[in-house]
């Protein structure tokens, strides 16, 4: 009996948790920017340089991402009004990346506020890529 | 007698007119708190739900109208949020109307003539570097998000 609890643990475990790794790489916001970049693979390693990068082109207060959401996607960061801004990464804010419209609004307001254009979707879906890594 | 009497009076509208103007140089301690839902979330989202009481229609009016550059961010929202807000926050503006010729409807609360002199030598510098910005009135104001100023 016993032995066979173990047998079923270590199959469920075998085969949900690739599955769950999987799932947290995607999801339905993810793969419908995936079709709008027209299937690109995108790179959590070029999500990791926009995040941080420096742009001229937008607002003077706002040169980054950084500005307000501070160096690490795992640390809480700070409007210009003072208000906290909980972590970007998943890990951190699981509740993140789950609602299409805020995503596309936050997208359009802080891609035209740091780099003055809306961003490609190659470069929302490596930013998305980049934040479910962490 | 006639004279004394016109003294008198005009000494009373200018008492009148002084202490008014005292009241309003010394800004509200409290103001109606926000009570709409959406209101709350979307301005909320980056600052301090501040009270439509604290400035005129008009300020309102041209701050919902400049939305894709809001001090400094974009901030802009989809027409029918824009619309709603926009109303939320027109009907709860302070009681004074605009005067055209007053110039400028003003847009930064912290510039206003009150607030500049109710602030002026209040903050030390522990505080200020502790609140990062004059707008962050929470840092000081505890229950600033209920409207309530009046704990300096």
């Amino acid at each position: 009996m016993k032995k066979q609890n173990i047998i079923f643990a270590a199959l469920f475990a075998s085969l949900v948790m690739p599955l769950s790794m999987a799932m947290a790489a995607s999801s339905p916001i993810l793969d419908e920017i995936k079709k709008q970049a027209g299937g690109v693979e995108f790179s959590a390693e070029r999500g990791k340089t926009l995040f941080s990068q420096k742009f001229t082109g937008g607002k003077p207060d706002t040169p980054s991402c950084t500005s307000c959401h501070g160096k690490s996607p795992q640390n809480t960061g700070k409007t210009r009004a003072g208000k906290a801004i909980a972590p970007m990464a998943v890990s951190k804010s699981p509740e993140r990346y789950t609602d299409a419209k805020k995503v596309a609004k936050w997208f359009r307001r802080n891609c035209r506020t740091v780099l003055g254009r809306e961003c490609t979707p190659t470069e929302k879906g490596d930013f998305l890529t980049y934040m479910m890594s962490q | 007698m006639k004279k004394a009497i016109f003294t008198l009076t005009g000494a009373f509208v200018l008492a009148g007119m002084l202490s008014s103007s005292f009241a309003y140089a010394d800004g509200p301690d409290w103001v109606p708190p926000i009570r709409d839902k959406l209101v709350k979330a979307e301005c909320g989202a980056c600052h301090l739900t501040y009270q439509p009481a604290f400035l005129p229609a008009k300020s309102w009016k041209k701050i919902m109208a400049g939305l894709d550059d809001h001090f400094g961010e974009d901030a802009t929202l989809d027409k029918d949020a824009a619309q709603k807000i926009e109303a939320y926050l027109v009907t709860n503006s302070g009681r004074r109307k605009w005067n055209d010729s007053w110039g400028k409807p003003p847009i930064r609360i912290t510039k206003l003539r009150w607030f500049v002199k109710e602030h002026r030598g209040e903050i030390s510098r522990r505080a200020m570097k502790k609140a990062g910005t004059m707008t962050n009135c929470k840092a000081c104001h505890l229950a600033a998000e209920r409207g309530n100023y009046d704990d300096d």
